[in-house]
């Protein structure tokens, strides 16, 4: 397939005359047209005329000409609707743009479609929405991944060549590996949060899925920087990450952390996890040990944080302006909603809230040491294998803990990158997730495309 | 008999008041329980001292982002795109549901 190719190839190729975008649109469309439906990958879908009408608009030197790309439906689009998978939102055509959304546009980069989620990103399996469940492209009797699962099941089947999701507690993290795919939380405040429907403000990122490293620096390059309609968008510089990752990282020290690899992670996914180590080592990085006793603390953190801003985030949806009434919320969300109203209610705001906020900056802290020994920090992704469609929502212990690798990383503001590792005894892919810094989202990048340069589990795709 | 204990479903029937939140009676029941067992997760943080530690709001260091007081008008909307998905307009403006007899 065309779009099995990395986004360089096909601009070169669209470049040199060699590749026609329009067989790339058309072939995007056929992926959605055999497969969407079934396993409910997207909630709308652009007309295809109306897509190559703009391709035809468009000047072929653009950084991203001709490339289709889908969003999560959690971004505003001038172009289609916006539902954030609730039918709260189900007639909702917004008047502008998402920041992110403007640059790819703007950059020659065609949108085709709006990617399936959890209801205002509340899950990790893209069960929470009012559109179907997401089901997952590698086995469609298990879950799909999220919240971001529709972005990151469309690039897997090709149905576009790269997709953008939106990362609180690890949204962008568990849908790819378990789609065997790469994607990347970016450092809070890296890329705009304008127009994106907020779920948790403090810790909600806007990032890329793509099917290699390479191709999520090439549009990192494009949506990273700040923003004016975006006040905790940073003015940190924005380096050519695509340049970036031929400076090949030389002996890095990898930090691992035995607390990360407990009685509560699949032990195959703990075993490719140190698989993927001793292949680093074997390129010539050294591991060191460190201490990072986190992860049940930041899941329960997590849970009194985000639960809390959503309420109050979500408190605007009143069906007055637009959308329509409160009672279409999802059980799932009216959850998250009285959870955060009765942690923020007076008599209950310093037990709970203000204590999180006081384990954030514990966590800061103890990554902080870890950082002074290390440079990366490899940890498993999804503690365990995607269960069996209707599993995790049924349970909200088990959908708070499909999260316990994700939530320090968000709660600290770092960046991670996902990427493919190999797979299960069952066939199904995993990924591991390695953690930098504040702004190192040039090592990460440049350590993940070396990983990839002598690996091939990345070019592995579902038997669909 | 149920042994809950952290939350009932007088508190159940007032967080979904204070929510704005229309809530079935089995749906009460469900989120009782599920609430309940969020919160005891939660609780777990207990045994984590903090006494010493401050708070961390936000994780960019930024501080007073400000911008100029003036209009931009790439960001302002006509009436037609202010009113576009709104249910109920009337002469140009939004209906809204009367708070005072």
């Amino acid at each position: 397939m065309l779009l099995d190719k990395s986004l360089n190839e096909l601009l070169t190729g669209y470049r040199d005359k060699s590749i026609s975008p329009v067989d790339v649109i058309n072939e995007a469309y056929g992926q959605i047209e055999k497969y969407s439906k079934d396993l409910n990958t997207l909630i709308t879908v652009r007309d295809k005329q109306d897509a190559l009408r703009h391709l035809k608009t468009l000047d072929p030197h653009l950084p991203l000409y001709g490339l289709p790309y889908v969003l999560k439906d959690s971004y505003s689009t001038t172009e289609l609707r916006t539902t954030c998978a609730s039918k709260i939102l189900d007639n909702y055509h917004p008047p502008y743009d998402a920041t992110v959304h403007k640059k790819l546009k703007d950059a020659g980069a065609i949108l085709i479609g709006k990617g399936n989620q959890d209801a205002w990103g509340h899950g990790a399996s893209t069960e929470n929405s009012d559109y179907g469940m997401g089901k997952n492209p590698w086995d469609s009797t298990r879950v799909v991944g999220g919240s971001s699962g529709g972005p990151a099941a469309a690039v897997a089947t090709r149905m576009c060549a790269f997709a953008i999701g939106e990362d609180t507690g690890g949204s962008i993290r568990n849908p790819a590996a378990w789609n065997n795919i790469s994607s990347l939380r970016v450092t809070y405040g890296r890329v705009s949060r304008y127009g994106c429907i907020a779920y948790a403000s403090s810790m909600d990122t806007v990032g890329p899925f793509g099917k290699t490293v390479q191709d999520l620096a090439t549009v990192l390059s494009v949506i990273a920087g700040p923003d004016k309609y975006d006040a905790t968008s940073v003015a940190h510089e924005v380096p050519n990450y695509q340049n970036e990752l031929q400076n090949t990282p030389k002996k890095l020290k990898i930090g691992i952390a035995p607390e990360m690899f407990g009685n509560k992670l699949d032990t195959e996914i703990a075993q490719n996890s140190k698989d993927f180590a001793s292949k680093l080592v074997e390129m010539g990085h050294v591991l060191v040990d460190i201490s990072l006793p986190v992860a049940e603390i930041s899941v329960a953190a997590y849970y009194i944080l985000a639960p809390s801003e959503t309420s109050s985030n979500l408190g605007r949806y009143d069906g007055i302006r637009y959308g329509s009434s409160r009672d279409l919320f999802t059980q799932e969300s009216m959850r998250r909603i009285m959870v955060g109203t009765y942690e923020l209610s007076s008599g209950y705001y310093d037990a709970y809230y203000r204590k999180a906020l006081k384990i954030r900056t514990l966590l800061i802290n103890t990554f902080q040491k870890a950082f002074d020994k290390c440079d990366v920090i490899l940890l498993p992704e999804n503690p365990i294998m995607p269960p069996k469609l209707g599993d995790l929502i049924s349970d909200p212990l088990a959908n708070m803990l499909a999260d316990l690798y994700n939530t320090s990383v968000s709660l600290i503001g770092s960046p991670s990158l996902v990427i493919q590792s190999g797979f299960h005894k069952n066939g199904l892919p995993i990924g591991v997730q390695l953690v930098g810094k504040k702004f190192s989202e040039s090592l990460l990048l440049a350590l993940g495309h070396s990983y990839q340069s002598s690996t091939d589990w990345h070019a592995k795709g579902p038997s669909l | 008999m149920k042994k809950t204990s952290l939350i009932s479903a007088t508190d159940i029937t007032h967080l979904a008041k204070l929510a704005n939140l229309p809530i079935s009676k089995e749906r009460q029941v469900i989120l009782a329980d599920q609430i309940e067992t969020t919160f005891k997760y939660i609780k777990t943080l207990v045994a984590t001292d903090t006494e010493n530690l401050i708070e961390t709001n936000q994780v960019t260091g930024l501080t007073n982002v400000l911008r100029e007081d003036i209009v931009d008008d790439s960001r302002t909307l006509t009436q037609e795109q202010a009113l576009q998905n709104a249910k109920k307009t009337y002469n140009g403006f939004i209906l809204v549901p009367a708070i005072l007899e």
